[in-house]
Formats: structure tokens, sequence, C-alpha cells
């Protein structure tokens, strides 16, 4: 059984009347790369303050390494490594001003302080640019200080939210290749809360958030199986007017958008076949995809993770 | 105590602080100007206070003035470098140390620490070149002692003096979350504050401006640094108070802001975590 390093029970916090966070319980294993899943306003971001200590647990009862986050907040603190949303550096200091000043908020100091600093430098490819602001640097660029940051005091716990926000793919792919790179092997556990399925599907296990609780906990996998089937798109000269007759042909309802016709399929080798024996004039391409994690939200909440979230991307 | 943390926190505070030349423009200039301007307009028309009988010159506004501006530049420092709280809350600097294993204590003593040094430096190098422009003719005679023992005494007073206002800056800016907010309360309390202290015109005798001036406990602070600048004794007048007094109500003002401040940030509100 693997040791646990986060464990919330019937977690529950509200600002005044409103309720962010209701009833959510769920646990995470060591070394675990755990997703936080939901659109804006699901309670994620509340729930990412609870667990970095910013806000106080209300209800229920929140253990990270085994500490009780209410009793011993200190202790959890020593565990912690927080990326925030919005950057925590300090533009008008160098990358290792930051990185130093950081170390020894955490009781780094001396010979250790010089060693982890050349050792996160040298790791998170900053060497050449110690001695540069960080107000000059670019924002891949930044993001990685971020991170080499919050890993200096070598944490158990790595909680990252929307870590890659406002990235370029390019550098997006950079910032999760170094974290992924840092944390093989090491037991860390990382929690990231996002609204990006390409994040969301690197992880181990996701919990999904809608209205503060609970909607389904897995990993992705899991959480796609959940949908029976695979989707098939098509892609016809004239959508609207086969609509029906695919429906029929198939024996399952068809969401028309465009010129494209999207429909659930258990046997996709049949239905195909009978597709293409009959539409086979209109038929311009066709699509087979597993259900994505955005599906399986749409199914269990009748809500679009991807509409909210791309709002705020 | 995580004097490790409030060393590093005070080190970064100062090393931003250089960085900023306008800053240290921005304390420094406006104080020095006003000394120069309104100790040269107001030289005829200043009545010396009933204490400046005893000296064996005649006090002139500019030296009566010195004192009150030391203490503006030490304001002005104290704001500058609270108001950077309202920008670390806004950037997200603030967030990374509120989750730090550090006491929240600490977070107010580095704080607190790093605009006293900024403080005393800069209101202490007015001091020391402050007289010396009268040599120069660049303004009215000043006597005030040249003594290494009342100058170390002036410049603990002034430690006190600064970290009193640092704390004052602190307990304003934390709740704020913009610096608009700070500069209106800087024009319609802290300058008035600074106004109705004994720094800029000696009280009347008696009515509501002498009470005010009684009960703003700036006043005990410019009182005292005043009393340090002479090597005599001056006598305890109403506006003049002892320098016990002095000492008491600054020390006492400094522990209950340090206090409120730790309050302050220990209470876990939503403003903590925006």
């Amino acid at each position: 059984m693997p040791v646990t390093a986060i464990n919330a029970e019937s977690l529950s916090y509200s600002y005044g009347e409103r309720a962010a966070i209701r009833e959510l319980s769920f646990s995470i294993g060591e070394g675990c790369l755990f997703g936080l899943l939901g659109p804006n306003g699901s309670g994620k971001t509340t729930l990412f303050r609870l667990l970095s200590t910013l806000i106080p647990v209300q209800k229920g009862r929140l253990d990270i390494c085994g500490h009780d986050v209410s009793t011993k907040q200190e202790e959890v603190r020593k565990q912690l490594g927080v990326t925030f949303q919005s950057p925590a550096v300090d533009v008008r200091l160098t990358v290792r001003e930051n990185l130093s000043c950081h170390g020894r908020i955490y009781g780094l100091h001396g010979s250790v302080l010089r060693e982890r600093l050349a050792l996160m430098l040298e790791r998170f490819g900053l060497a050449d640019r110690a001695s540069t602001l960080v107000g000059q640097l670019s924002g891949g660029l930044k993001r990685r200080v971020e991170l080499a940051k919050g890993l200096m005091h070598s944490p158990r716990v790595l909680l990252l939210d929307e870590p890659t926000s406002g990235l370029d793919p390019r550098a997006r792919q950079d910032f999760w290749d170094l974290v992924l790179n840092h944390i093989r092997g090491s037991g860390t556990t990382v929690v990231v809360a996002t609204h990006l399925m390409s994040e969301a599907e690197l992880c181990d296990q996701l919990l999904l958030l809608d209205q503060g609780q609970k909607v389904a906990e897995g990993s992705p996998v899991e959480l796609q199986g959940r949908l029976a089937g695979e989707r098939l798109t098509l892609r016809m000269r004239d959508a609207a007017a086969v609509q029906t007759a695919v429906e029929k042909a198939v024996n399952s309802s068809v969401i028309v958008s465009g010129n494209q016709l999207s429909v659930r399929v258990n046997d996709p080798a049949t239905q195909i076949t009978i597709l293409l024996n009959q539409f086979r004039n209109e038929i311009l391409g066709l699509e087979l995809t597993r259900p994505s994690l955005d599906d399986v939200f749409l199914e269990l909440t009748g809500r679009s993770l991807l509409v909210s979230g791309d709002a705020h991307a | 105590m995580h004097s490790g943390a409030i060393i590093a926190l005070t080190q970064r505070e100062l090393i931003r602080f250089l960085r900023q030349r306008t800053r240290i423009i921005g304390a420094v200039g406006q104080p020095v100007i006003f000394w120069l301007l309104f100790g040269a307009g107001l030289r005829t028309s200043f009545r010396p206070p009933s204490w400046a009988a005893g000296l064996t010159h005649e006090v002139t506004y500019q030296e009566y003035f010195l004192p009150g501006v030391a203490t503006l530049i030490v304001l002005f420092t104290a704001i500058f470098s609270t108001i950077s709280i309202i920008e670390d809350r806004r950037e997200g600097f603030l967030q990374g140390v509120l989750v730090a294993p550090v006491s929240r204590l600490a977070i107010v003593l580095s704080r607190i620490s790093a605009g006293t040094i900024l403080a005393i430096l800069q209101a202490g190098l007015f001091l020391l070149i402050g007289p010396m422009l009268s040599w120069i003719g660049a303004g009215a005679d000043i006597h005030v002692s040249w003594s290494l023992s009342r100058m170390l005494m002036a410049a603990v007073f002034l430690i006190l003096i600064a970290a009193e206002l640092t704390a004052l800056g602190f307990v304003i800016a934390w709740p704020m979350n913009s610096t608009q907010g700070f500069h209106a309360i800087m024009s319609i309390f802290l300058m008035p504050m600074w106004l109705v202290s004994g720094a800029f015109f000696p009280g009347g005798d008696s009515g509501w401006l002498f009470w005010l001036i009684r009960i703003n406990p700036l006043t005990y602070g410019v009182a005292g640094l005043r009393r340090l600048l002479y090597e005599q004794a001056l006598p305890v007048t109403p506006e003049l108070p002892s320098m016990l007094t002095c000492l008491s109500v600054t020390v006492f003002a400094t522990i209950v802001l340090i206090v409120i401040s730790a309050k302050l940030v220990s209470r876990a509100s939503a403003n903590n975590s925006a």
C-alpha cells in the first residue's frame, strides 16, 4: 500500500455565504502526479489555497505529509513547494538572488545553500542567466525560475497552479519536461490545478471538480473508460440533410456542428461499414477517437471544460 | 527565531531600494527642499519657543525645523518601503513568503528592519550634512552638538522613530489593495500627523491645536530628537516633553504597532490570498 502524501476528509470552505468547496474527500499517494481538473469557479483555486496553507481549513480535515494543516502549519509549510499562477519571483532581483533569497527563507545557508543553488541553476538551464534580472527574462524562462524556486528547498510536495498559463506550446512542453525529469524517481508528489486537457492527460490521477464538489476521480484512462464506446466524427457534404438518416443507420443520437456529424459508437468496425455503404458519396472524411477528458466532464456535469477554460487561457 | 529569513528578506528590500534610484530622490529631495525654502522664507517671522530662552544663541527657523525635516525623511522612507507591500501583494511575491515556514512576526520584522535601515541612513546623512550647509552660506546659522555621544544617542533615537513609523506604515499598507489608497491616507493622515508634531511649528499654548499636538505620538519622537541635538539639557515645557516621556511614548507606540502588524499578518483572511 502506497504512503499517503495528502489526505482530505469532508473538506468544506465558503467565502461568507458562498460555498466554494463542499464535503470534499480525496487521497493522494506519495510520488503521484495528481491533477485537479475543473473549469473556473469549480473550487479548484480554493482547494489550491487550502493545500498551500494560504487560507485556513474551515470544516473537515486536511493532512499533508502526515501533519494536520490546522495544527502543524509550520511542519506542513516546510514540506511544500508552491508555484502560484501569478509569478512570485521578484522581477527586480537576478535569478541567483531570487533563488538564494528563497533558499534562506526556507532555512538553507552556507555551503548547502551554495551547492543547492548551483544544482538548480544547472538543472533548469539557468546557469548562464544567473546574473540577469528576472524582469528581463522571457515568459518561459520566468516560469523556469519560478519552478526552480519552488523546488529549491527540496519539498516533498510540489503544488502547481495553472503553471503554464500564458505560455506558448513550446514553452509549455519545456516546462513539463523539466517537471517530469525532476520528479522522476525522487518521490516528490506533484499536485497541479489545471483546465488544460494536455496537462491533465500527463497526470497519474485526476480529481474532477465542478461547483466545489467531486465529480469523478481516477486515472485519465479509467475516466475515459467510463464512457462506453468511441466518438466517430464524420465530415459531410451537407451534414444537416443526412442527420436523421445517419441516426437511423447507427441507432444513436447524432450531434451536428457545421458540416460535421458526431456520434458515439460501440462497435465502430460494423457501424463504419454500414455508414460507408450507405453514405459513401456524402462522406468527405471520418475520424475515430477515444473519448477525451472533456467528453467525460461533459457527460458527468453537462458542462464543457473547454468553453469556460479557454476564455481564461 | 527565523533570523536567516529576516536577513534574507531585509536584504531583498535593500537591493530593491538601491535599484530604484527615484525612491532616494523622493524620500530625501522634498524634505530638503522644504527645509531650505521654509528656512529662508520664514526666517524673519519666526519667534523662538520658550524652551529656547536658555540657549546662548538665537534659534533660527532653519535650526528649529532641522529635527522636523529629519523626521519627514524618516516618514517618507517608511511610507515608500511599506507601499512596496502592496506592490508585492499585487506582483505575487508576498504569497510566496506567506506559504513559507517563517513566523508571521519575522515577516513584519524584516520589513521594519529594512525600512529602518534605509530611514536612518538617509535621515542621519541629512542631520550630518544639513548643518554644514550653513557653513558655506546656504542656510542660516545652526548650532547643534557635534559630540560623538550626542550623535550616537540621536542615531539610536532615530532608529526608534524609524521603527515606529515603518510599523505604522505596515499597519496601514497591509490591508490595502491599491497604492492610491495609501496616497490618500498619506495626504489626510500621515502628513497632518507630521505637521502637528512640533516638527513644522511650535504648538500654541492652549486650544485644540495644543491638545492635538500633545496626543500625537510623533510629537514625542520629534521632541526627543530635538533634545539630543543640543549639548545642554533643554527645559521641560508644555511643547517640549522630558526625554524620559519622549523615550517611553516612542518605545510604547513602536511595540504596539509591531504587535498589531503581526496580528494582521497572522489573520488568515481573503486578503492574504489575493
